[in-house]
């Protein structure tokens, strides 16, 4: 066998590919759905913690500057298993899906909030007033003066934090979530052979390059009004 | 005009920043279609007077009536009295994200809630009066400061104010584009708008203005028709600044 056959056949082997895409085919499926509910709840989270912590509550406040530093703090995979493998001693079973899609929703929210928080500040004083003279209320101008302007500054940390997070459904592996990469480590260990993970590489490009994509063309189409 | 009912009383005024006395006992009357001109040294407190006119400042002590009702009180709409007396700032503070268009109409849709037609009628017809009417399409960023502060006057009026008030709405422009502003404000006096204003445009002042109030650290030291500060000042302090402000 020559070296490049026996590349073709550890990662590139026709008959496993044959028989196990319909396995990657639904993990990504799978993967696609924890990454969009991720994306969606996190973000919508995020954005509601900035605009409550907005409203300048001390006892409101507190709780969210400790929720969002220990979720910045803690890796995702800590919370998984404490939430996978603890919360039954207590009683409280959750499926895999719903620990993972809690657990990276509650991280993105954090980092999320962060990246709002800053762009709200970032919002001169000046808008505010403005809005308020003229009879907006706080959340009135919030929505219609300061958001617009403060997601602006957010677009492009935002991504970056949404593409790094969304990727660790991955970790839905050690739990059983049968993701992508759970159902290629699978197909992998039973055929022996190296191929289902190149298959799952390709899937997961073929999954976020386009939101990489999509994430430099609003970055593109925000800075460009930028004045 | 004969008779001018006052439409804002200030009375006895008092605001404190932690503990910094910005206010101390202002007492001040407007009647209906006067301007009231406020000048004096920086950090002598026109700002938070104006800011305590519209709410934007809650006073420590003293009241404001405005067309009799006190906007002081603790329990009252400050939304409803805030969209009745208009704000004009010296930085223009317009909305970047929205045409001149979008800026008048935001209020007059959210606040007012009229229906997207009869806003956009509306905020031609305030572009118009402030000459901007073929710029209603353009943002912020397309335009310069003096027709940026005239869409903010434009934004203000919409919503037909009862009072509007200028913080030194030309202090951030060019001087060769003061005059087009200057101008609009001109123009709204002679349609029997109530203004104050905060300026160091004396000469406008004199020109235009039918009081002058001059404050110093939280205090009205003297204040009169223009003719009578600025020719025949009594106060020491007054003519010293205004020596210096020419000078
Ligand atoms: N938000 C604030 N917090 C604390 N102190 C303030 C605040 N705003 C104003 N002050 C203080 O109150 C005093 C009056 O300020 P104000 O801005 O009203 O003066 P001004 O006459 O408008 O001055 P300028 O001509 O510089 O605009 C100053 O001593 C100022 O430092
Ligand atoms: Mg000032």
């Amino acid at each position: 066998m020559t070296r490049f056959d026996r590349f073709i056949d550890t990662f590139f082997k026709p008959e496993v590919m044959q028989q196990y895409w319909p396995d990657i085919v639904s993990g990504l499926f799978v993967t696609c759905q924890i990454a969009i509910l991720v994306i969606v709840s996190g973000i919508s989270l995020g954005l509601a913690l900035a605009i409550l912590r907005s409203y300048g509550f001390k006892v409101i406040n507190l709780p969210i500057v400790i929720f969002v530093d220990l979720l910045r703090a803690l890796p995702p995979l800590v919370l998984i298993l404490i939430l996978y493998f603890g919360l039954p001693n207590l009683g409280i079973n959750l499926s895999g899906f719903l620990v993972l899609w809690m657990v990276l929703t509650l991280v993105l929210a954090a980092f999320a909030e962060e990246i709002f928080w800053a762009g709200i500040l970032s919002v001169p004083e000046g808008q505010w007033q403005a809005a308020r003279s003229t009879g907006l209320g706080r959340f009135q101008t919030l929505i219609y003066v300061v958001i617009p302007q403060a997601v602006r500054m957010t677009v492009a940390p935002l991504t970056n934090r949404t593409i790094a997070i969304t990727k660790n459904t991955a970790l839905g592996m050690v739990i059983g979530v049968p993701e992508l990469l759970n159902q290629a480590t699978t197909a992998q260990s039973f055929a022996a052979n190296a191929t289902p993970l190149m298959m799952a590489t390709i899937a997961y490009l073929i999954l976020f390059i386009p939101v990489v994509y999509a994430g430099r063309r609003l970055e593109k189409a925000y800075a460009w009004r930028r004045h | 005009m004969s008779q001018r009912l006052p439409i804002l009383t200030i009375d006895n005024l008092h605001l404190r920043y932690g503990d910094v006395d910005a206010l101390r006992g202002i007492t001040l009357e407007a009647g209906t279609g006067e301007m009231t001109f406020l000048i004096g040294p920086s950090g002598s407190g026109k700002s938070s007077l104006l800011r305590c006119c519209n709410r934007l400042e809650t006073p420590t002590s003293g009241k404001i009536y405005v067309d009799g009702e006190d906007i002081t009180q603790r329990y009252i709409n400050l939304n409803r009295v805030r969209r009745g007396i208009g704000m004009v700032f010296q930085s223009f503070n317009l909305y970047p994200h929205m045409s001149a268009k979008g800026n008048v109409m935001l209020a007059l849709r959210k606040v007012l809630g009229k229906s997207r037609a009869e806003a956009e009628a509306i905020a031609l017809k305030q572009l118009e009066r402030v000459g901007l009417s073929d710029r209603a399409g353009h943002y912020p960023n397309q335009l310069s400061g003096g027709q940026q502060q005239r869409v903010a006057i434009a934004r203000s009026l919409a919503l037909e104010p009862k009072i509007m008030l200028f913080d030194e709405p030309t202090s951030a422009l060019d001087p060769e584009l003061v005059g087009e502003v200057l101008k609009v404000m001109r123009q709204l006096k002679d349609d029997g708008m109530t203004m104050v204003v905060v300026s160091h445009e004396m000469r406008f002042a004199k020109a235009a203005s039918d009081h002058v109030v001059f404050m110093a650290e939280g205090q009205i030291v003297e204040a009169g028709p223009p003719a009578q500060i600025f020719d025949e000042p009594v106060a020491e302090r007054t003519r010293t600044f205004l020596q210096e402000a020419y000078h």
